[in-house]
């Protein structure tokens, strides 16, 4: 079952490659994935738990080196997340005039990399399929990009590929801290050597804070943030989705999946710096976003914005907030998927984004305006949208970290700050959402034609998603219960349960 | 007694927004025919849980993460829910059924209705709610429909940033509620109104912390209830359609704070600094807002003070720790303002969408059922002995007058200013001379707005006797202690009357002008003054950090500067992307090497 879901976004580019029609077999192969991702899902035993699905071919017994895939309900939800806004950017591609087949393909290897990723067992595997994901990203935003399109390629790739340079440093260290005869690349064997406290304190601090800063860089974690506005705002809307919906989820999924529940010491230790900089992404750059004078730059920081609730979540560290962080990274997913969609058809028609030239948008493109508002109210946690249960666990969760409920400590002033976050995203997505839909009509744009009618399945597609979700977090939750309540939440249960107890 | 039904009341509304937005929006009438269907069929829903008295409904679990943290789905079902679920329908049903009139031919037809049904659903479902996160979930729902209500006429820039600043308005509110609903959980354990009230000896035994809990929690309140100092969404947001105005911003949505006051109660009421200063806050959006509409123009704008200023007496009420005071006024005041604001609609419609008082006069004669209504609603705003608001404001007054008398004083003279521009209003309005065209031409409205007017008259005229309003509520124990009470407030109302019956009588043009008082005392010019200095200031020079010393110095010179030397930047300058990719990965797999091999 993984072994297609991983795979079918690969034979698909290379059948696109060779020479099969590009749209109709982009779109046969997101939709076959979607079904199996579906599937998987609907079909994982949430009683038994664990990692299923699984299945290895050895590489280097005594390295501890193999092909192995699994998933358990943490990594379900991001497969999901990643075949549904792959079928949705696929849909959404316009007729590309150079090079639709190459086009096709790379969005197809992103895809297929951070699909990889979440399906990896194996550190090695892991790390190698996010890397397969870097250079189709460089390609889609040199080659079909708008405005610096070079600069921002050049700068978004090398950044990349330096926090990702970090981590794999992390990652080794990682796999050397276990002693000799335990050392192994299995996600599940070294959990194991962890839980049985083989890593050592120091070696926990020095890891943790290489891995922080290696998937931070490729979170957009404040300050190694300052790729991504520009990454959004130079890409073509399909890669966008892609990217900025499920590539980054990459960095956070590797902190709840390994840094989290593989080094608690170090998480602990280092959780006063990572409140700090995810405070950075949530008020520093909300103000930055609130700046913003052109659509797509203010999208691209609210992304790098609410990356910062993500990462609250995790660092709480105890079962609300990381099933709320885990909800999120999905929610998220769809919302900045949806917004950069519906932006990129914006641009389609007009040019611009810049916020001053459009406006009154909503008596000519309803459609687009209708839906452009959904995902604005989804973004900014509206209840009934999946954002919302994420964020009210994320704060629930971060608000009970630490001291006793009648003294302050370090996470509750973090939460009150977070919240004060979410007027600020208000404030901007509903700017923008006045200045492009409402009001008069420039008497530029009298004429835009709506969002074409087979353009419209996706957007509803999406739609659906996150109102079910936001109706129904069960859904997701049901599958990440069994995850968390084995995993970090255990391990990090104990922790908080410890420093509440330092408190008192 | 257990049913579904009060469920079935509250997502009837859902289901007939769904049903406009998915089915139907191409056909307005039948749109409307739904979105009105609803609604009565909600208000029967609504009829049946009352007489029968339906005390519980089945709950479902929303969230579910183990005794820390469970989020249900259930619904409070006690007196006190189900007067404000037949309220709210049953003004609900007649604001709907206005609506047909008042939005015959409207383009946006399908989506006003769609949005008055998704209010329906929001604002049930606060009265409905047995916990603090649902709560939650439908006073944003509140915010959201009131945002699409307000912003019907998008195209009007005026509608779109009164739709934008309601909303954000109440965003900050909610930031306090939020938080306050944070610390309750945190201290108590338990988000359900059942569960917290009893673990609230954990609350009492630190008052300081239980003080905050319950200020922040008002927050909310002061947001939604538009009190002072976020009173400032509510005047604008009568750029919305009049029936919504009526509804919303008069009778439901804004009355749901001074609800969730009451609701919590045993949150509040332990804490005397948080009860005073719910009074103050109550007092001083009472007075404040009472001065600013003797200086109003505008015939909607003037509601809304008087709104605003009305909110400000429940709240002054909850502060004094009468909630049931409270609620008898909430009750009336959606009896007689919404009768007021739908008058003024149906003024407003027959005058082409003109809402200038000094560009009407002596429509008496040409909308007299209008005008007869209309006066008994100023009649019951003022408090006139013998009306519905009469009652219920001297039982807010008494308590004060037992409780705070400088409250008392300041309620007075609030009663005073209310009589004074009620009647500016209706001088100018209904008798003298037309002072415009379209004054002069009028009409009486159609019937399907008339008829709601004179179904509202009846409680505003009658509500407040004590056979009728015991049915729907526990009336406040508050006996005038002695004739001062009343005496005081008809001698206010007499003074009110009088001076701006001889000042306005037969006037063209304004005879005073108190800028302090037309402009809002500055208030809206400060904040955006606060506004520039603070977030808009912050924000252009983070974004300059951002811009040029955070992307531009130090990631440009790191990769120029400390790897300038080195590979990299001759790599750049190669911009060679095979080379790059060939050194990067060939540094890999010689890194890899190194830790797994050695």
């Amino acid at each position: 079952m993984l072994l297609f879901i991983v795979f079918a976004p690969l034979v698909t580019a290379l059948l696109v490659l060779l020479g099969a029609p590009a749209r109709l077999t982009s779109l046969l192969g997101a939709g076959a994935t979607l079904l199996a991702t579906l599937v998987a899902f609907v079909s994982y035993n949430v009683a038994r738990g664990g990692y299923q699905f699984v299945t290895a071919w050895p590489i280097s017994a005594n390295a501890g080196l193999s092909f192995s895939l699994g998933a358990d309900g943490l990594s379900l939800v991001m497969l999901l997340l990643a075949a549904l806004v792959l079928l949705c950017a696929i849909w959404f591609t316009p007729a590309i005039e150079k090079s639709e087949r190459l086009f096709y393909a790379c969005l197809f290897f992103v895809a297929a990399g951070a699909i990889g990723a979440f399906a990896s067992l194996d550190l090695f595997f892991f790390y190698a399929f996010h890397e397969l994901a870097l250079i189709p990203t460089f390609l889609l935003i040199g080659i079909w990009g708008t405005g610096n399109r070079f600069g921002a390629a050049w700068k978004v790739t090398i950044y990349l590929a330096l926090g990702s340079f970090v981590l794999l440093i992390g990652l080794l260290l990682l796999y050397r801290s276990v002693p000799v005869d335990a050392r192994s690349f299995d996600l599940r064997a070294l959990q194991a050597a962890a839980n049985a406290g083989a890593i050592s304190a120091s070696a926990q601090k020095q890891i943790f804070l290489l891995l922080l800063i290696g998937f931070g860089v490729l979170i957009s974690l404040f300050p190694f943030h300052s790729w991504a506005p520009e990454a959004y705002a130079s890409a073509p809307a399909p890669a966008a989705m892609l990217h900025a919906g499920v590539l980054k989820k990459f960095g956070l999924y590797g902190l709840l999946r390994i840094a989290l529940p593989m080094l608690p010491l170090g998480a602990r230790h280092w959780s006063s710096l990572l409140l700090v900089l995810l405070l950075g992404n949530i008020i520093y750059v909300g103000l930055v976003t609130i700046a913003q004078k052109r659509l797509d730059w203010m999208l691209g920081y609210s992304s790098v914005m609410h990356m910062g609730y993500i990462l609250l979540g995790v660092a709480s560290a105890n079962l609300i907030g990381v099933n709320g962080a885990a909800v999120l990274m999905f929610a998220h997913g769809i919302s900045i998927a949806l917004l950069f969609a519906i932006a990129g058809e914006i641009r389609r028609r007009t040019g611009t984004l810049a916020l001053s030239e459009l406006g009154g948008f909503g008596k000519m493109m309803p459609f687009a305006g209708f839906t452009f508002g959904v995902a604005t109210f989804a973004a900014i946690g509206l209840p009934g949208f999946a954002n919302f249960a994420g964020e009210i666990m994320i704060f629930f969760g971060a608000f009970r970290v630490g001291a006793a409920w009648n003294g302050f400590h370090i996470f509750q002033i973090a939460t009150v700050l977070a919240l004060w976050g979410v007027v600020m995203s208000a404030v901007y997505m509903l700017r923008a959402y006045r200045a492009i839909f409402m009001g008069a009509p420039n008497e530029q744009w009298t004429m835009l034609p709506d969002l074409a009618k087979t353009l419209r399945a996706p957007v509803i597609l999406l739609i659906a998603a996150t109102v079910i979700v936001g109706f129904w977090p069960e859904g997701l939750l049901r599958v990440l219960r069994p995850t968390f309540s084995s995993g970090v939440g255990q391990s990090r249960a104990s922790h908080s349960e410890a420093a509440t107890t330092d408190a008192r | 007694m257990t049913s579904s039904l009060p469920w079935l009341a509250l997502f009837l509304p859902l289901a007939s927004a769904l049903i406009i937005l998915i089915a139907t929006r191409p056909m307005a009438t039948l749109s409307a025919a739904i979105s009105v269907a609803a609604v009565l069929c909600s208000f029967v829903c609504a009829c049946v849980v009352f007489v029968r008295h339906i005390s519980s409904a089945p709950a479902i679990s929303w969230i579910d993460l183990g005794p820390t943290f469970q989020v249900p789905l259930g619904l409070t079902l006690d007196p006190l829910s189900r007067s404000m679920l037949f309220m709210v329908t049953g003004v609900g049903a007649l604001i709907h059924i206005y609506s047909l009139g008042y939005m015959r031919d409207d383009a946006g037809k399908s989506r006003y209705f769609a949005g008055l049904s998704l209010f329906m659903f929001a604002v049930l479902g606060i009265v409905l709610a047995n916990n603090f996160v649902m709560m939650f979930i439908f006073w944003e729902l509140v915010g959201i429909s009131s945002w699409l209500l307000i912003g019907h006429w998008f195209e009007r820039p005026a509608a779109a940033d009164a739709a934008k600043k309601a909303f954000i308005t109440n965003r900050i509110g909610d930031f306090g509620f939020m938080l306050g609903i944070l610390m309750v959980w945190w201290a108590t354990g338990s988000l359900g109104f059942g569960g917290i009230a009893a673990n609230m000896n954990r609350l009492t035994s630190h008052p300081v912390y239980l003080t905050i809990t319950a200020l922040l929690v008002f927050c909310g309140a002061v947001g939604k209830s538009a009190q002072f100092p976020l009173h400032v969404w509510l005047p604008d947001a009568m750029e919305g359609p009049t029936p919504v105005s009526a509804l919303i911003h008069a009778a439901t949505m804004v009355a749901a704070g001074v609800y969730m006051l009451v609701r919590v109660g045993f949150l509040i009421g332990p804490s005397a600094n948080a009860l005073t200063t719910i009074a103050w806050i109550g007092t001083i959006t009472a007075v404040l807002a009472a001065l600013m509409a003797t200086q109003q123009d505008d015939i909607k704008r003037i509601l809304a003070y008087s709104t605003l200023s009305q909110l400000g007496y429940m709240v002054m009420a909850v502060g004094l720790a009468s909630g049931n005071a409270a609620m008898f006024h909430l009750f009336t005041h959606a009896a007689f303002k919404a009768l007021l604001f739908l008058g003024a609609g149906s003024i407003i419609f027959m005058l082409h969408h003109e809402q200038d008082i000094w560009k009407m006069g002596g429509l008496a004669k040409r909308l007299p059922l209008t005008c007869l209504t209309f006066l008994i609603g100023t009649l019951a705003l003022i408090g006139f002995p013998g009306t519905s608001g009469f009652f219920s404001k001297d039982a807010i007054l008494a308590l004060a007058f037992t409780r705070n008398l400088p409250i008392f004083i300041c309620g007075s003279f609030t009663a005073l200013l209310t009589a004074f521009y009620m009647t500016r209003l209706v001088v100018l309005v209904f008798f003298g001379s037309p002072r415009s065209q379209e004054a002069a031409r009028s009409g009486e409205s159609p019937a399907v707005m008339v008829v709601p007017l004179v179904l509202l008259a009846i409680p505003a005229l009658l509500g407040g006797y004590a056979i009728f309003a015991r049915h729907l509520l526990v009336l406040p124990n508050e006996k005038s202690p002695i004739v001062i009470v009343p005496a005081v407030a008809f001698g206010a109302l007499f003074l009110g009357v009088v001076s701006a019956f001889l000042l306005y009588r037969k006037r063209t043009t304004e005879p005073l002008r108190i800028g302090l008082f037309r402009d809002r005392f500055y208030l809206d010019q400060l904040y955006a003054f606060l506004i520039r200095w603070t977030q808009g200031l912050l924000a252009s020079l983070s974004s300059f950090i951002d811009r040029w010393i955070l992307d531009g110095a130090i990631v440009r010179g790191l990769s120029g500067g400390t790897w300038g030397s080195g590979f990299l930047l001759r790599l750049l300058q190669v911009g060679n992307l095979q080379a790059y990719g060939f050194l990067f990965g060939l540094g890999i797999i010689g890194l890899i090497y190194f830790t797994v091999f050695r």
